[in-house]
């Protein structure tokens, strides 16, 4: 079975975010890049169903040639091919999805991996576009996945607990945390990786649907008043809360 | 003809969602800036209360219903919304950045041609566009967006809109039967975390971190939350040891939540949990370290062992009650 996983690469979440001079994108001065935490969860899961189903997992990444750390993170894990399209990295959720369906659509996949959601712009709908603009099933925010035969059942996420969801291939996954753990790199595999070519592409021209007008530090909160060092500071926090903040 | 926004209303068992509510009185006041018509529209087996949805000023109430369709079917869903939203000839579409409304929401994007833009926190009017502000990078930063394509969807962050009845407001309520289902992928079972509140959902959340020293001792938060009934959260330190589970996760890689109250239990604040939380109305924070970040976004601090001003809190709370 042919098996796609697309890849981010993203700000480190410990990295601290500064505007760019264009007042639109952070600044990359100084920030540290990393494959997107819940990519992970969704190379883990493609690498476990080659395992188990046989096949060959191709990593799939749109961006700049930066990206391709990014790309080779996957191939040290266990991705037998990757595939850079390159592109500035401006472009809206729907204009990724469509270069990304369009690649997926040519290498024939018949079971996608997404993370849930990227951690720069956390819009969490990109495996969901790509799935429709590919006529796929799709089930996202998945955290249990069970594939038999042609039959999918995954358990989503949703507020207060997860619904079972029934379908067929093919197929778009989200991965959400606690699917699996990730496994770490092999030494060979990382040196594997290395001598591996990534295959490069240009992605048809798009015309974004969504404008960024401009990006801003949000209001920095202030802190506040510190009510003490032991448990008598409890009477002057509840009373705080009932008739200051009135949030009790 | 008037210039439409569609308003999806999410039901869970056929409970309308507070979020959706939330999003009508959002598009509403968007609606009124730029003279646009507001109507609802939801699909499930039976609603229970559409009335209730009468009083929000809405100039038409949509139920499309099936027994089949007592649970969630992301192919039915997308099929039936995109055709109801052609048909009505709607020019925008909100949701509530749920798990199914992000589940739904792109998908009917596709279909229905439109830019989407999701998580909005606030929505603002330049000359005929919306301008939707929404957090990024967790909220380390935000973003004024616009949509240029014709068709335009949005999607709401729960808890930040506020659901305003207009009482001499009665819409009128159009139930139709919808035949022809796509039910190639469907919800087949759900399994409810015990009777928990979500943290997504929740309005007091009350987290514990590394601070509490193991899982046993986690049952102060539990109480706690218990007493205010607040959800329970935890930090990515206590989660990725296993003391509790992902689901419980707030920050860059959990959840972003915008509750009244946060209340951090030792949880020093780590930039990428500050990032989750820090848009909270109110943040108390309880922790031995005098220097840790969480005091300095704190509203209320009490420097002191966990396991020692846990308790007495949840006893304070209980005899004010």
């Amino acid at each position: 079975m042919k098996i796609a996983v697309c890849v981010n690469h993203v700000p480190d979440t410990a990295t601290k975010i500064n505007i760019g001079s264009d007042g639109n994108s952070i600044d990359p001065n100084g920030v540290t890049y990393i494959i997107n935490p819940y990519d992970e969860f969704a190379v883990e899961e493609a690498l476990k169903t080659k395992e188990k189903l046989g096949g060959e997992v191709v990593a799939i990444s749109l961006g700049t040639e930066a990206y391709k750390e990014t790309l080779r993170k996957a191939l040290a894990m266990g991705c037998d091919n990757a595939v850079l399209i390159k592109d500035s990295g401006k472009r809206d959720s729907f204009g990724i999805a469509k270069a990304l369906a369009d690649e997926i659509k040519n290498q024939n996949a018949e079971i996608v991996f997404f993370g849930k959601q990227s951690v720069d712009y956390d819009n969490s709908i990109t495996g969901q576009l790509t799935a429709e603009l590919l006529n796929y099933n799709c089930v996202s925010i998945v955290v249990d996945l069970k594939i038999e035969g042609n039959k999918i059942t995954a358990e989503r996420e949703i507020e207060g607990g997860r619904e079972v969801v029934e379908t067929t291939l093919p197929v778009v996954i989200t991965a959400q945390k606690g699917l699996n753990d990730p496994r770490y790199a092999s030494l060979k595999g990382i040196m594997a990786a290395k001598k591996k070519t990534i295959e490069e592409k240009d992605a048809a021209p798009y015309e974004n649907k969504v404008e960024v007008l401009n990006m801003k530090k949000p209001p920095q909160k202030q802190a506040g008043r510190i009510l003490g060092s032991d448990k008598s500071a409890v009477t002057e926090l509840v009373k705080a809360l009932k008739e200051e903040a009135k949030v009790i | 003809m008037a210039n439409k926004i569609l308003v999806f209303i999410e039901t869970f068992q056929g409970q309308i969602k507070k979020s959706s509510l939330e999003a009508i009185s959002a598009a509403k006041e968007i609606s009124s800036k730029i003279n646009f018509e507001v109507e609802a529209v939801a699909i499930d087996k039976n609603i229970e209360q559409a009335e209730t949805l009468s009083n929000f000023g809405l100039n038409k109430i949509t139920l499309l219903k099936n027994d089949q369709l007592e649970n969630y079917s992301p192919s039915a869903f997308t099929k039936i919304l995109s055709d109801h939203a052609k048909e009505i000839d709607a020019d925008i579409l909100f949701f509530s950045h749920t798990s199914l409304g992000r589940d739904l929401a792109p998908r009917v994007a596709v279909r229905f041609e439109a830019g989407i833009t999701t998580d909005c926190v606030e929505l603002n009017i330049d000359g005929s566009d919306i301008i939707a502000s929404r957090p990024v990078f967790a909220g380390k930063a935000l973003v004024e967006t616009k949509i240029n394509s014709v068709k335009k969807i949005f999607t709401l962050r729960p808890n930040i809109f506020h659901a305003n009845k207009i009482s001499d407001a009665n819409a009128e309520i159009i139930t139709k039967e919808v035949n022809e289902l796509d039910l190639s992928s469907r919800v087949t079972g759900i399994k409810k975390s015990a009777d928990k509140i979500d943290v997504a959902e929740a309005e007091i959340i009350v987290s514990g971190g590394r601070g509490l020293k193991g899982p046993e001792n986690f049952h102060i938060i539990e109480e706690l939350a218990e007493t205010l009934g607040a959800a329970v959260g935890a930090s990515r330190a206590v989660v990725d040891a296993g003391w509790r589970p992902h689901n419980e996760q707030v920050g860059q890689t959990g959840k972003t939540v915008s509750p009244n109250l946060y209340i951090a239990v030792g949880i020093s604040g780590a930039i990428q949990h500050l990032a989750g939380m820090s848009s909270s109305k109110y943040i108390v924070a309880i922790n031995k370290d005098k220097d840790a970040p969480i005091f300095s976004i704190a509203d209320y601090g009490i420097i002191g062992d966990a396991l020692e001003i846990v308790p007495a809190l949840t006893e304070e709370l209980k005899k004010n009650k």
